[in-house]
């Protein structure tokens, strides 16, 4: 049974069925640099490859998502990512994709909705000018020497510099910015080389594995990106090819009706496992080659609550963007200057005890014209703030003004701090001049910064 | 392992106990750190290990596990470490219909009856020699994880019975030890979960309950742990002892500390 798989490069060749034959997985790669300590996997040398840095902590190579915010956030990078309402998600999904296609790196794009090729039409356009910087809150972490190689995903921003070099595909910078008022240009699509898994084109064929514990459109999927690892050489099957790439995977709104699943019909269905064997053997797939993958669900669909816990367990990464849209926070005025909230659920912890969990947990995000930001849900740390500073007789009464002098008028912001703590002054609280001066300046750092 | 666990749970790897089954189990947090501390325990208490890993690769565990102070590599080839990795195995069973059993050929079924060829691979690997010289001190068997078992189609009845095979074999017939990893689902409903997680309980000797803190995310402290003591062979003993303590996981070990006696907060 053979699969047609869609190639960029304009050849559209078959794949013949891999017999996965277990194959020695003779590592071919070697660390470079002085030995950390604790390690002794018999001199590893990490390979470059475009696209991607080593990571600090485990030495396991790093992909960016597409987000410099997001990356950092994540600290890894994550498999699955889902949303409510299905309206943001699609955007991180072409994020990723565009970021694999800048990078150089192999696509795989399988959607049961839409053509693949359509999908990849309407990825963003890089962001070419030098101008554009965005100051988001960053830890920039020290870079040292990396520690023996093991495959797999990840993503790590270290750099906050955007500045991009006007290029074709072979990028070699990590994580990039989009713009996604435009397409991206028909050249680098061409360019790259990527393979697209459209189900309703897959012709059904007798299916070679004897009971079907897996729904029809997992499993024609499932062989396919196995032979697309097989043959490409991503599982490292082939040590003779010259350069190492890395195989980023895009699934779309899994667990849809259109996958052949009926998760999102019914609470009881007869197929419930069939979601969770897939990701399984996916991880499996994934975790023995050079890959990356993002899936997007439609968890709004899924009746049945188990089976989100299961398919969390399942992930390494998960994110979660909650719309306001539909929601009564939509017309809530402390949430109008985002169109959402990101939750991080889960963030793996791979060769690690610990993980890179970020001290930020209220995070919206904003739909701008060109970008898409993730940011601080700032009002938590106006009000925190000014707990801290001024009595609570001023503070409540001055909640409502605060926002919109912060967002508009910088100086009025500044004048009214002198009035206050004037006032403060003539009033019996003791607060010196210099954490007046202190205040001052924090507040207009963080009105800059945000 | 962690000198720090073994404190709390007064246990060393010279004097281990025998013929215990350990549950460990985590809520709304990641209790994987509990694995790698009984991994290289009874590595360095000079137990054969039988390790079932199906959520993590081989990479992983020995990379913590070398952090932790054991190698995995090598005690897998002086025979100290049996490792079945359950990621790297799977899609390979899956596709290839092979004509002898192999352990995760459940994965084939649509509804898997029983782990029976899981069930002799673990006995087959942890049998005791036959020329009769022990070798090593007592046989472990370690899961993780069995709540896994479920999203792979194994009913919770199916799992109890693989639990309940092993213990009678590795406990009681081989007088060695079990730990499992089951997750809580908390209330995702998960009912076979539940049924799992209830079942193992009542037949565990101890539990180790790794919950993350009620008030959301801490830098420094990153949840509960609650140790409980059982005796399920004298149910109408004098009630088990329980303690709970706070941890911190940090780059390689993880430090307790009673509750509300963070070092940040003192």
């Amino acid at each position: 049974m053979a699969a047609a798989a869609t190639c960029g490069t304009g050849a559209g060749s078959t794949a013949s069925v891999a017999s996965a034959a277990s194959k020695s997985k003779v590592t071919s790669f070697q660390r470079r640099g002085p030995r950390a300590s604790g390690t002794d996997s018999g001199g590893l040398r990490l390979v470059s490859i475009a696209g991607t840095r080593p990571s600090v902590r485990n030495g396991q190579l790093l992909v960016s998502t597409g987000l410099p915010a997001l990356d950092q956030l994540l600290g890894r990078f994550g498999t699955k990512n889902w949303d409510k309402y299905n309206i943001y998600s699609p955007l991180l999904f072409k994020y990723f994709l565009a970021e694999g296609i800048i990078s150089g790196h192999t696509l795989l794009v399988a959607s049961a909705k839409e053509d693949p090729a359509d999908i990849l039409q309407e990825l963003p356009a890089p962001l070419l000018d030098d101008n554009c910087k965005k100051e988001l809150d960053e830890d920039v972490c020290n870079h040292k020497t990396p520690e023996s190689n093991v495959k797999m995903k990840i993503a790590w921003r270290y750099q906050l510099l955007p500045k991009m070099e006007i290029g074709p595909v072979s990028s070699s910078r990590f994580g990039h910015y989009y713009d996604i008022s435009k397409r991206i240009p028909q050249e680098l699509i061409e360019a790259s080389n990527w393979h697209g898994f459209f189900l309703p084109e897959k012709r059904s064929s007798p299916l070679k594995v004897e009971s079907c514990s897996l729904t029809h459109g997992y499993l024609k999927l499932l062989q396919f990106i196995q032979n697309i690892i097989y043959e490409e050489g991503f599982d490292g099957s082939n040590p003779q090819k010259k350069k190492k790439n890395i195989l980023r995977i895009g699934i779309q709104n899994l667990g849809s009706p259109l996958w052949g699943d009926d998760i999102c019909c019914t609470e009881n269905c007869d197929n419930s496992h069939s979601l969770t064997k897939f990701l399984y053997l996916l991880r499996g797939l994934l975790r023995t080659s050079l890959s990356a993958c993002i899936i997007t669900m439609p968890t709004h669909l899924i009746q049945n609550k188990a089976i989100i816990a299961r398919v969390t367990n399942l992930s390494d990464t998960v994110v979660g963007l909650e719309s306001f849209i539909g929601s009564e926070r939509e017309t809530n005025p402390l949430y109008k200057d985002y169109h959402g909230l990101i939750h991080i659920r889960q963030i793996p912890r791979l060769n690690n005890l610990i993980c890179d969990e970020s001290d930020v947990k209220d995070l919206a995000f904003k739909l701008k014209r060109k970008l898409f930001t993730i940011e601080l849900c700032l009002l938590g740390f106006k009000t925190t703030f000014f707990l801290l500073l001024w009595p609570r007789q001023l503070f409540f009464s001055c909640l409502t003004l605060f926002p919109y002098l912060f967002q508009h008028l910088e100086a009025a912001c500044i004048s009214w701090l002198m009035v206050s703590s004037f006032i403060l002054k003539t009033s019996s609280v003791r607060l010196s001049p210099s954490y007046v001066a202190i205040a001052l300046v924090l507040c207009s750092a963080s009105h800059f910064c945000f | 392992m962690f000198p720090e666990l073994n404190n709390l749970l007064n246990i060393t790897p010279d004097r281990a106990e025998q013929g215990k089954l350990t549950l460990l189990c985590d809520a709304k947090t990641d209790g994987s750190f509990l694995v790698h501390h009984f991994l290289s325990f009874y590595l360095k208490a000079n137990c054969k290990v039988c390790f079932v890993a199906l959520i993590q690769s081989f990479s992983h565990y020995n990379i913590v596990g070398q952090k932790l102070g054991v190698s995995l590599t090598s005690a897998r080839e002086r025979g100290q470490l049996v490792f079945l990795e359950g990621l790297k195995s799977s899609v390979d069973v899956f596709f290839q219909a092979n004509e002898e059993p192999h352990p995760l050929q459940f994965l084939r079924e649509a509804n898997p009856g029983n782990l029976q060829p899981l069930f002799e691979f673990v006995r087959e690997a942890l049998k005791p020699e036959e020329n009769g010289e022990a070798a090593w001190r007592c046989p472990v068997l370690l899961v993780d994880d069995l709540s896994l078992l479920l999203s792979l189609g194994v009913g919770a009845v199916a799992v109890l019975d693989f639990v309940h095979y092993c213990r009678a074999t590795v406990c009681w017939e081989l007088k060695g030890n079990m730990v499992v990893l089951v997750h809580d689902s908390g209330d995702a409903e998960d009912e076979e979960n539940d049924i799992l997680l209830n079942g193992l309980s009542h037949q565990s000797h101890l539990i180790l309950r790794t919950e993350g803190l009620a008030t959301g995310f801490c830098r420094d402290v990153h949840g509960q742990l609650r140790i409980l003591w059982r005796r399920p062979s004298q149910p109408t003993a004098p009630r088990d002892r329980s303690l709970t303590y706070q941890y911190k996981i940090q780059d390689k070990s993880v430090s307790f500390f009673a509750k509300g006696m963070s070092p940040a907060v003192l």
